[in-house]
């Protein structure tokens, strides 16, 4: 399979607002269900081991045109609620058997509310997290959370949920996971033969297929994309952070990347990367999901960070690990996680020595021209100074 | 009408005694450290006040400052200021207000210096932005924090693991950590007494909340409810003086009932009570004394409002409980109005708006507000058509006053009286 190829499948499905792969998965055998999932996370591997189709929900994206959505929202809140609320009235998530709406922000939370008054005969849920990581305590809620999210899917599914069907569900995503961490590190490796625009669609692809398929799919893109012949280009190499909610529009990403940067390492759909290790198969399941939650998850700014002098930290990290020579911190226009956070995370790049610029965006923007000077002048001014 | 123009405002004892706790609030802040005393910053919704009193712990709450200081007109420049060292425009104003407030030197709203905290207690109850807010301030700070997590309500309920879970936090984490920064061991038998004077005094706030339901409401329930809910949200609850505060307020409300009076104004008696309004949502503070006019020129009063449920619900029952003084801490945190999901914040709107013979809802949306304000418009078309009275929209800000809008909010509430005697008569609103 050829790069363009792949690329070809994933970008169908991401411009299928009408989610007719999921439609299809489930028209395969009769009594199979999906449940849909907003940023930031949700244990799929429960989902999937209720047999059902763990679906990834972002908005509407640059396409969509929201007209009933906009009557629900005050100007001043971002778009991705107001774009999903179109998707739901629009019946283009009928094929979802239910809905989770993780705690990321209060948009999202309530959110889930407005889903059970408008979609009173579906199921609905806020999935809470602890923001607590002591085992006994953060712990011990969460495992008791998972358990009603086993039930509450058993339920939807009409059976029980196994430990076994759960170990089976989690190394499926380790799996996944490691796909991921491939595709992740061959682009830092080599960028100019995995551009964002394209990881962005594989990954994406994600959302909506099942794990397996997903997984395989990864795997043929790294290998076709290595195979392809590039040339590789005087760009600079940048972290993007932000972008963990309401989706930037794919041509935002091109032309981040035409102005001059490879985009090395991103923070686009982290439920695929919020474990940073493989779950432990072994043992009991929901335990070992709420460890890696607890302890080996990624930091981002709906997770509380316990140690201030911690904060930032991870993504200066990322940019060493990733080889990056700067930052570029975008942010969906009144999204309050995303910009609260940035001045901390400003703050220790700065102490880092870290070059970063910043932005915000819409799900919808269209005016990418002063986005794609702001990153090309970026992009020349690190060019510069390490010359 | 110029702020040198006005007829001076018309106070009662309630309010000059709360004037003074406040004052002398400030002043135990701005003098803690030569005392040898120690302070906690710690937010409304969740604050954990009669704990941190067991402590001997000085009260300093974040939006009680922003708000005195949008009150006292000097929250905008804050904000800008904020905005200058590079807080985006589009959050919450209340965490920059704050900002901007430490940023020029951290002088409090009566004018007097706030002290560095020794502790800073977050209680994450309603509101994401909090979290932020907290890291943002902790920055700032050289010391202890402690992060208290309050699962929300998604479904309604408070289920037994996050009952479990925030008291959990409370003995294994909150507790220990204020036993350090104060080196002051834990008495629960204090917190009980402490306990015990907070439910006197929400006896007497609910019985004050719900004289509302006469005709004509002796009470504001939004505008004078704000002060109202002013010590019992703040640094004192719990204590002896806000009882008083409390008792003195019921006598006096009794009194204006007995009477057949109505709300105390800025301007003194409002007379002539022709609507009855439900409010959803925070008020504005940068320009409160207009936006009330607004209100009481046209003989409007509210009934009921969600604001003053935001640092803690209490007519549908709860008490803090000294018998069970942990689980009740947890249940108050967990209650507190932004924490309840939409269907709830829903269902007790139409109950206000039927227990208090109400003409309708009017929403004041926060611009800077997400837990508030995203989903109020559907709110707003459930409990329209649920209640079938009619409902009326506004948006403004808290503290930052380029987001109100005099013109524009007096044009939509003429309106929207005009609806309501359209609906009272008969006849459908006007072509
Ligand atoms: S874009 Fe930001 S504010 Fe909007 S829903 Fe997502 S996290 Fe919340
Ligand atoms: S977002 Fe709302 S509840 Fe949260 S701090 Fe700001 S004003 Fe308060």
């Amino acid at each position: 399979m050829t790069v363009e190829h792949i690329v070809d499948r994933c970008q169908a499905l991401f411009e299928d607002l009408r989610f007719t792969s999921v439609s299809d998965w489930k028209a395969e055998q009769p009594g199979r269900k999906a449940i849909g999932y907003m940023p930031i996370y949700v244990p799929c591997e429960i989902i999937h081991a209720a047999g059902m189709l763990p679906v990834g929900i972002l908005g509407g994206g640059e396409s969509l045109e929201v007209i009933q959505g906009d009557a629900y929202y005050q100007s001043y809140i971002c778009r991705i609620p107001r774009s999903t609320v179109e998707l739901g009235l629009t019946g283009r998530l009928d094929a979802l058997d239910g809905m989770l709406f993780p705690s990321i922000c209060d948009v999202i939370r309530n959110l889930s509310g407005m889903w059970t008054l408008l979609f009173p005969d579906k199921y609905a849920r806020y999935f809470d997290v602890p923001q607590n990581f002591d085992d006994g305590i953060g712990g011990t809620y969460y495992l008791r959370e998972l358990e009603i999210l086993r039930e509450d899917m058993g339920r939807i599914a009409g059976r029980d949920i196994e430990d076994d069907d759960l170990r089976a569900s989690i190394a499926v995503y380790n799996e996944n996971r490691r796909a991921i961490g491939r595709l992740y590190a061959f682009r830092a490796e080599q960028p100019w033969l995995a551009p964002t625009s394209e990881v962005y669609l594989v990954v994406r692809a994600g959302m909506v297929l099942p794990v397996e398929a997903h997984t395989r799919l990864v795997d043929d893109y790294i290998a076709a994309a290595r195979a392809s012949d590039r040339p590789l280009r005087d760009n600079c190499r940048i972290v993007l952070a932000g972008g963990f909610c309401e989706q930037p529009p794919l041509g935002l990403i091109k032309s981040i990347e035409l102005a001059g940067c490879y985009v090395v390492n991103d923070d686009f759909m982290l439920s695929t990367r919020w474990l940073l290790e493989d779950v432990a198969v072994d043992g009991d399941p929901l335990d070992n999901l709420a460890q890696a939650f607890l302890h080996h998850s990624t930091a981002t700014s709906a997770k509380y960070e316990p140690d201030k002098q911690a904060k930032g930290q991870f993504l200066c990290q990322q940019v060493a690990d990733s080889g990056a020579e700067g930052v570029i911190l975008v942010a969906p226009s009144f999204c309050d996680p995303a910009l609260l956070d940035r001045p901390m995370l400003q703050r220790a790049l700065d102490a880092a020595g870290i070059p970063y610029t910043a932005f915000k965006y819409a799900e919808n923007s269209g005016q990418l021209q002063p986005i794609r000077e702001q990153a090309g002048t970026f992009s020349d001014s690190i060019k510069l100074w390490s010359a | 009408m110029a702020e040198t123009e006005r007829p001076p405002v018309q106070k009662e004892d309630s309010m000059l005694k709360q004037k003074a706790m406040i004052n002398a609030n400030y002043h135990a802040l701005a003098t803690a450290h030569e005392r040898g005393a120690k302070v906690a910053s710690t937010f409304v919704p969740g604050n954990l006040n009669e704990l941190l009193m067991c402590f001997d712990l000085v009260r300093n709450l974040p939006e009680t400052n922003a708000l005195q200081n949008g009150l006292r007109k000097k929250s905008g420049k804050m904000i800008q200021e904020a905005e200058r060292a590079g807080h985006s425009e589009d959050v919450c104003t209340y965490v920059k207000a704050d900002l901007g407030m430490m940023l020029q030197g951290n002088i409090g709203p009566t004018g007097e210096q706030l002290p560095t905290p020794d502790v800073l207690l977050l209680s994450y109850t309603g509101c994401f932005t909090f979290m932020k807010w907290f890291e943002l301030v902790r920055n700032e700070y050289d010391c202890e924090t402690i992060m208290l997590h309050v699962p929300y309500q998604g479904d309604g309920v408070i289920t037994p693991n996050m009952r479990n879970y925030v008291v959990k936090q409370l003995k294994e984490s909150v507790i220990p950590t204020l036993e350090r920064v104060s080196g002051i061991k834990f008495d629960i038998d204090r917190l009980r007494q402490h306990m015990k004077e907070s439910a006197k005094a929400e006896d007497d706030l609910v019985w004050v909340l719900q004289s509302a339901k006469n005709r004509p409401s002796p009470i504001d329930a939004y505008f004078g409810g704000v002060y109202y809910i002013g010590p019992i949200f703040t640094a004192f609850r719990g204590t002896p003086e806000a009882s008083e505060y409390y008792r003195l307020l019921r006598a006096e409300v009794a009194a204006r009932m007995a009477e057949g009076r109505g709300p105390v104004t800025p301007e003194g008696d409002m007379s002539g009570e022709r609507y009855r309004l439900v409010v959803e949502g925070p008020p504005n503070w940068t320009s409160f004394r207009e936006f009330w006019k607004m209100f009481y020129d046209e003989g409007a009063v509210v009934v009921a409002s969600t604001y003053t449920k935001v640092g803690g619900v209490y007519d549908f029952g709860f008490r803090h409980d000294p018998d069970n003084p942990l689980e009740s801490l947890a249940d108050y945190c967990l209650g507190c109005y932004t924490n309840l999901n939409l269907p709830t914040r829903v269902d007790m709107l139409c109950r206000y708006l039927e227990d208090y013979q109400a003409d309708g809802l009017l929403i004041n949306s926060i611009k800077s507000c997400n837990s508030f304000s995203a989903g109020q418009l559907l709110m707003l078309r459930q409990i329209e058509a649920r209640s079938g009275k009619p409902g009326a929209f506004i948006e403004s800000d808290l503290v930052d006053p380029r987001y109100f809008s005099p013109a524009n909010v007096k044009n939509r509430l003429e309106s929207y009286f005009q609806m309501i005697e359209q609906k009272r008569s008969g006849r459908g609103p006007a072509a």
